[in-house]
């Protein structure tokens, strides 16, 4: 694989608890190139927040490695090196909470400047008012305070934090999951338009697949603790093989007939996510899939790759395996 | 025909520190027997006020109502004593709500609550062992696997899922004319969503119920009614029936905000609405979407417009569907 901006390998994340381990992360593996949007999709569970969290270092990983151009750095985060603290950045799902609301919305982008030990206190307060004209915001919001703002305009003063320090790469934890589709548009379009003036890269983790059709250039769905399928957007929604992708698909709700076409065939949702306590042996999925078969409950399944940049991690598309069920098989040899 | 549910010029205002928030500004909407109808509209706009009213289980003070009607049957609910009030929730009209776990008393055991409600709440007198039995029966009737066992948790033994579940049994075991639901699934993941979705469609499809299914989410709505109403800050924008509200929007707001949501198709997310809904305590003056909206013109800030037939069985509040305009 050639190198990306961001590499990810075999990451685990395992939390000690009083009921036993939550493997939250086991053994994700993925690579985020230069100026591209990796969406990392998944239901509540699914890890794809520790995940971010790991790589921005609000955890230490409890296995694998985190490259961030080459330089490993799963270390923990009192050890990383500033100025990589400073090309990494996160926006949080909840404004309301990630604000300090003690603080002026100006103190609030001062302070990543501060901390970095950029420039003076008048080239800050330059800056910051830059800041919020960048994301469109009145310049005499530098003495408000965050309750006096709505939802949206509080995640632009959160997103306008993140670009403060001018990071390479920007993880979006479910940047717009609190807020309104007419607000959601707004800033979905205000990010894609910073990255392209910015050369910015983005870790997208959402839950919202079709948001995603819409923002990422590669999509990669994770389901208790373990990427299942991952492929560029575009080919992904044509042609989904995973049958948890398929499930994720077809429960979406859309508004038109036209959308409605692009779903695989009703794959009739059924069960829930086990507990990431005590995962299922085998597939993790298997508890919930239609075609699952008696391979499917010993075996964990290996990333494939089925197309070019298509991976999937399916015992159906694995070579040389006898096959989950008939119908599977017939998919596999057409 | 008669209608189920009909509420008229509904006005609901909170006292609060800084003033009078005017949150609701006249609601208009009316129900037949046995439809499925959808209120859709964002967070804020007083889809929840307008139904807490109809239960009157709006918290008051803060909340007033001061004026409306809303008409059960023909009866006017906002009228009628406490006592008989407390005979049209449960078997007149049951809620489901957003959040499960704040809606289940984390202290009492599921069957504990069911079995209450069954008791209060049916039309006949039962002995414990009938509501046990109609206790279980409900709960097989959602899909719950082992009721027997449920009956004995409590709600945090249960996933979101099943929570919700529980409340869709609880709602539907006194057999109610009317469901109301608000937002049943918000909280929970997709592929959960879809499964209690079309438990609850199959479920009052089979029992006739009538439902008001609230939700922010087109794409939910669409799933869920027959007929859709819009609402914006506090009033009735737009209502018509699902394939033409889908297929063509007329007030400003429906179609902005039908642009905005993302598609699975692709092709890129349009701009969303500019601004945000009005402050409560000094809603703008006419029609409250104005200064949002990119048709507006002097009159829409004079007036606000009402809700008018503009076709069959669609109406809209815009002045720009007005005769003559």
């Amino acid at each position: 694989m050639q190198q990306g901006l961001l590499e990810v390998q075999e990451l685990k994340k395992y939390f000690v608890t009083s009921q036993g381990t939550v493997r939250a992360v086991d053994e994700v593996s993925f690579v985020l190139q230069e100026g591209e949007t990796l969406g990392l999709v998944g239901e509540s569970g699914s890890g794809k927040s520790t995940t971010a969290y790991t790589v921005i270092g609000i955890y230490a990983p409890t296995a694998g490695k985190i490259l961030f151009r080459g330089q490993d750095i799963s270390a923990p985060v009192s050890k990383r090196p500033k100025a990589l603290k400073r090309a990494i950045q996160i926006v949080f799902q909840d404004p309301g909470t990630s604000l300090n609301p003690r603080r002026s919305i100006g103190q609030i982008l001062e302070l990543p400047l501060k901390v970095h030990g950029i420039g003076t206190r008048r080239d800050r307060r330059e800056r910051v008012v830059e800041l919020l004209r960048l994301v469109e915001l009145p310049e005499d919001y530098f003495y408000k305070s965050p309750h006096m703002l709505g939802g949206g305009e509080r995640q632009m003063v959160a997103i306008a934090r993140a670009l403060a320090t001018e990071p390479e790469l920007v993880i979006l934890d479910e940047p717009t999951s609190a807020l309104d589709v007419s607000i959601q548009a707004k800033i979905i379009n205000m990010l894609l338009r910073f990255q392209e003036e910015m050369g910015l890269s983005y870790l997208f983790i959402t839950h919202d697949l079709s948001l995603m059709r819409n923002v990422a250039s590669r999509v990669a769905i994770m389901y208790l603790g373990k990427i299942c399928e991952l492929a560029p957007t575009e080919e992904f929604f044509q042609q989904p093989l995973h049958p948890y992708t398929q499930m994720l698909l077809s429960s979406i709700p859309v508004v038109s007939d036209d959308e409605e076409a692009v779903k695989p065939k009703k794959v009739v949702s059924q069960g829930e996510i086990p507990s990431p306590v005590n995962p299922p042996p085998g597939c993790r999925f298997h508890t919930r899939c239609l075609e699952a078969g008696e391979g499917c409950r010993k075996a964990l399944p290996e990333m494939v790759e089925v197309n070019e940049g298509h991976l999937v991690s399916c015992l159906k598309y694995q070579p040389g395996v006898a096959s989950a069920s008939p119908r599977a098989q017939e998919e596999v040899e057409g | 025909m008669e209608k189920l549910l009909q509420i008229e010029g509904l006005k609901v205002e909170f006292k609060v520190y800084e003033g009078l928030l005017k949150v609701l500004n006249g609601v208009e909407l009316a129900l037949e027997e046995g439809e499925r109808v959808g209120l859709v509209g964002e967070a804020g706009c007083g889809k929840t006020t307008t139904m807490k009213c109809v239960l009157r289980i709006l918290p008051s003070p803060p909340g007033r109502i001061t004026a409306g009607r809303i008409l059960f049957r023909g009866q006017d609910l906002l009228r009628l004593p406490l006592q008989r009030m407390q005979r049209v929730r449960g078997r007149g009209i049951a809620m489901i709500f957003q959040d499960p776990t704040a809606a289940l008393n984390p202290v009492f055991t599921i069957g504990d609550q069911l079995m209450a409600v069954i008791r209060h709440g049916s039309r006949d007198a039962m002995n414990k062992k009938e509501i046990r039995r109609r206790a279980i029966a409900v709960l097989r009737e959602v899909q719950l696997p082992d009721p027997e066992r449920i009956l004995a948790n409590y709600p945090i033994q249960l996933s979101g899922g099943m929570r919700q579940r529980v409340c869709i049994a609880m709602a539907l075991s006194t057999e109610p004319e009317l469901l109301i639901a608000d937002e049943p699934t918000t909280s929970l993941d997709v592929t959960i969503q879809d499964q209690i979705l079309r438990l609850l469609n199959a479920l009052v499809e089979r029992r006739g119920t009538s439902v008001i299914f609230i939700t922010h989410s087109l794409g939910v709505v669409r799933e869920m009614a027959d007929r859709v109403y819009v609402m914006y800050a506090g009033s009735i924008v737009e209502s018509a029936p699902k394939g033409e509200l889908f297929s063509r929007p007329l007030h400003p707001y429906t179609q902005g905000l039908m642009r905005a949501v993302p598609k699975l198709t692709g092709g890129g997310i349009a701009e969303g609405i500019p601004g945000r809904i009005p402050d409560y305590l000094n809603p703008p003056p006419g029609c409250r979407f104005q200064p949002r909206c990119p048709h507006a013109w002097e009159r829409c800030s004079q007036a606000p417009p009402p809700l008018k037939e503009v076709e069959d069985g669609r109406q809209v509040a815009c002045f720009l569907y007005e005769e003559g305009a």
